[in-house]
């Protein structure tokens, strides 16, 4: 089966931005990616985007379509209208056409240290940690998180301050406070609690919804906001 | 122009599994040692995140297995062609790889007790396979990435697109590389180059891989004059779906799955009665090709195609298990496999040859590495096990982290010369984007996957080999005359994808006159005009060097230190 479709797409070169509209017939099955691919091999090799594993695994291909931040691999042509608007995420600053300046987005991550803190680490002789797996059920799905901030983009308290950590950072932390094999949490939670952390979200949990893993980063900051209030009172009375 | 030089003691090209494993070596070894990271994509965007069934390694000796096993299932599913140093150094070293990634936070599957889980794999005579549901590859990636972000010796360059590798009296002295968000030229001076930019898979149309994986690396530092090893080699992974070939995993077979024909038959056990559908990829990817060419395949609207049956295994097994496959299935083939099956058919899935190195992932020019798919170590031989890529990928990139460190103990910089600089940035600038040919590079593309798929696939045969090295050739031509739309400097991907294919033509005539010039079959490697394995005149190695008129071949022995050559059955 196949349909006349049309993308149009918000593009950005360096200095102008504008929006430009491309024709084509789409097939069944074909994705949106599919499509930026075909115009960009046959219509306008200057369309610019990123991409990768086109298997919803690697993060690079968010970009929103129709409004909505979504992983332009996962999503189907025909799923959609005739007319498909296709927009760089929101809350980075765009580099060009649908490639946004990630640089910001990903200090954020590496602020919350998003690894296992462990006093007993040894790099020459290696130890098997146990972790039934009860433990590890109780953090995986949030280790799903693959950082193609459609929740960044989505988040309203992302967009109205700047230094907030956003979605996926404090998903992050929470992944490995968790972690029963961690010992870093108090570490952690110092990063997480202040002015740019947890009690900054409005909790009207868009980022939830946009997710294209279904890991509710939204779960993840209200965990961390209780952790954060423990760990809060305890320091009052240290 | 700003040509700007950044000096670094270690500079390694890639961030996927084998180069963030070797940053994190480096830095581990030495704290002093300065290291660049550089990548064309995020690291954890590289290919790396799309393995998906698991790491071997050698942990239940008390249960069974050995070292021993290991290394025999390697080298037999090598047909012979690894190197057996290297296999026997190589299986010593997985546990701790898997210890280490279990200390860095890898949430590995675990059993009841607690400790680690591990499965079946085509080949594998023990279930040693490590895995972390059925995404292992991307949980080792962002385990190393987050891991690497606790040294400070570690700088990365995210987005950096390498275009050449210096060299000066047979020793490495640094690389070029554009800067994507600006797109300026940087030159990073360098004592030691390690290399870890992964296979060549996206010369087939048909294949697994992620768009990036072009062969940057293997394609940089041929046209340098580094030999490339065993280039012939490519594994046909057996179920790749239809129609994407995105990966579905050798872990649902491992779990329990089945392979059908038409006629509900599994037809495995007429090839493999031992093993059946576990047997190596290259003994089933054959068989399951044979299925097809004699009418026994299903037919669907993209061509005949193998059921991969996994409904016997239950809603639990394959949420708990396989729940990737599950998603992808539903999303990329409208079909959920707990209801009905899955329709594969062979897919172009690794690069068993690559860069040729020693056991200790040193190529023939001083101070330059490589690791994981990119080099030919060699430990796969002429087929690769499954669950061994993702542990070399650990294993040799700690090896050439270490290895680097060392090495640049006793070294100085030596300058990338002003015309060196120069001649870089005119070639790529001036020349190469300026070109306003009329050719489409991306139909070049197209033309150049069709070529593969059809003449260098799973059966190959000396006259339609022939035939697939003049139409590389004659691509060869057309790509001279290009036309480069985009002339924009900042994020100028039409630029990266162009050089990019230009790497892959370079890469596919390599592999083309490599499988021309093997008149045997082995391994992945099966002629229809050879059909047997001939180790009196074969069982050596391949190395390509470059020459402006094409890959020029000789050959090296096989080190063999154990296992003699014999039949190989399953």
């Amino acid at each position: 089966m196949e349909r006349e479709v049309l993308f149009r797409i918000r593009r950005f070169d360096g200095k102008w931005s504008y929006w430009q509209d491309f024709r084509f017939t789409a097939r069944q099955g074909m994705t949106v990616l599919e499509g930026l691919y075909l115009i960009k091999e046959n219509l306008d090799g200057s369309l610019t985007f990123r991409a990768s594993c086109r298997m919803g695994i690697c993060g690079s291909c968010a970009v929103k379509i129709d409004g909505k931040p979504r992983l332009a691999c996962e999503t189907q042509i025909f799923d959609m209208g005739d007319v498909l608007k296709i927009e760089p995420l929101d809350n980075m600053p765009v580099l060009r056409d649908l490639v946004v300046d990630m640089d910001g987005f990903f200090r954020k991550h590496e602020v919350v240290k998003p690894y296992l803190i462990r006093s007993d680490d040894d790099y020459k002789n290696p130890e098997e940690f146990l972790q039934t797996p009860k433990e590890l059920h109780v953090y995986y799905d949030f280790s799903l998180c693959i950082k193609c901030a459609a929740c960044y983009s989505a988040c309203p308290a992302s967009a109205t301050r700047s230094d907030y950590l956003g979605p996926a950072a404090i998903t992050a932390a929470y992944r490995f406070c968790a972690d029963s094999r961690d010992e870093g949490r108090e570490e952690r939670l110092a990063l997480v609690s202040g002015s740019n952390g947890v009690w900054r979200c409005h909790f009207n949990a868009e980022c939830s919804e946009v997710c294209p893993k279904s890991i509710e980063p939204a779960k993840a900051i209200q965990k961390m906001r209780l952790m954060s209030a423990i760990h809060m009172i305890k320091s009052i009375f240290r | 122009m700003i040509m700007e030089v950044i000096r670094y003691d270690i500079v390694i090209i890639g961030a996927g599994l084998a180069g963030l494993r070797a940053a994190i070596a480096a830095a581990e070894k030495s704290r002093e040692v300065s290291i660049a990271l550089i990548s064309k994509t995020y690291p954890i965007r590289c290919h790396s995140v799309c393995a998906e069934g698991g790491t071997a390694a050698v942990l239940r000796e008390d249960e069974g297995d050995s070292f021993d096993l290991h290394g025999w299932d390697t080298v037999k599913g090598s047909d012979f062609l690894a190197d057996q140093d290297a296999v026997e150094f190589f299986v010593k070293e997985c546990p701790k790889e898997i210890l280490r990634l279990d200390n860095w936070g890898c949430p590995w599957s675990r059993r009841e007790d607690g400790k680690i889980a591990q499965r079946a794999f085509g080949g594998q005579s023990f279930n040693r396979t490590v895995f972390a549901a059925d995404r292992t590859g991307f949980h080792e990636v962002h385990t190393l990435y987050e891991r690497s972000l606790t040294y400070t010796n570690i700088v990365r360059y995210d987005e950096y697109f390498v275009t050449n590798l210096f060299i000066e009296d047979y020793a490495v002295k640094g690389v070029s590389a554009i800067h994507l968000k600006t797109g300026d030229m940087v030159f990073f001076n360098a004592k030691a180059v390690i290399l870890a930019t992964g296979g060549a898979g996206r010369l087939y149309g048909f294949t697994t891989y992620s768009h990036q994986v072009t062969g940057d690396g293997l394609a940089i530092a041929y046209r340098a004059g580094v030999p490339l090893k065993d280039m012939e080699f490519v594994q046909f992974h057996p179920t790749g779906l239809i129609p994407s070939g995105i990966l579905m995993t050798e872990a649902c077979r491992g779990e329990g799955g089945y392979l059908r024909n038409r006629n509900g038959e599994r037809f495995m056990e007429k090839y493999a009665p031992e093993r059946m559908e576990l047997a190596p990829r290259d003994v089933v990817a054959r068989a399951m090709w044979t299925e097809i060419i004699e009418g026994r395949g299903f037919e669907g609207p993209y061509g005949a195609y193998i059921a991969l049956d996994l409904t016997h295994l239950g809603e639990e097994k394959i949420e708990e298990r396989l729940p990737l496959i599950r998603d992808a299935a539903r999303k990329f083939a409208g079909i959920d496999p707990v209801e009905e099956p899955i329709p594969v058919k062979p897919v172009a899935h690794y690069t068993m040859g690559g860069i040729h190195t020693n056991m200790w992932t040193e190529t023939p020019v001083k101070g330059l590495y490589a690791a994981g798919e990119v080099a030919a170590v060699s430990i796969h031989g002429a087929n690769r096990l499954g669950s061994n890529s993702t542990a070399e990928c650990l294993v040799f990139g700690r090896v050439a982290g270490e290895k680097a460190v060392e090495y640049i103990q006793s070294r100085n910089y030596v300058q990338i010369t002003k015309e060196e600089r120069f001649a870089e940035e005119k070639r790529i600038f001036d020349e190469f984007l300026g070109k306003n040919g009329d050719e489409n590079p991306y139909n070049i593309k197209k033309a150049l996957n069709e070529t593969m798929d059809r003449y260098f696939w799973i059966f190959r045969a000396g006259e339609e080999m022939k035939e697939g090295i003049k139409k590389i050739q004659g691509l060869k031509k057309k790509y001279e005359n290009i036309e480069i739309t985009d002339k924009k400097k900042g994020f100028n991907t039409d630029l990266m994808q162009a050089m990019e294919i230009g790497f892959m033509l370079d890469l596919a005539e390599v592999v083309a006159v490599g499988a021309y010039t093997r008149t045997e079959s082995r391994g992945a490697h099966y002629r229809l005009d050879c059909p047997k394995r001939d180790d009196e005149r074969w069982l050596k190695h391949t190395l390509a060097h470059y020459t402006p008129e094409g890959p020029k071949l000789d050959y090296i022995p096989v080190t063999i230190t154990r296992w003699q050559p014999v039949e190989r059955k399953y």
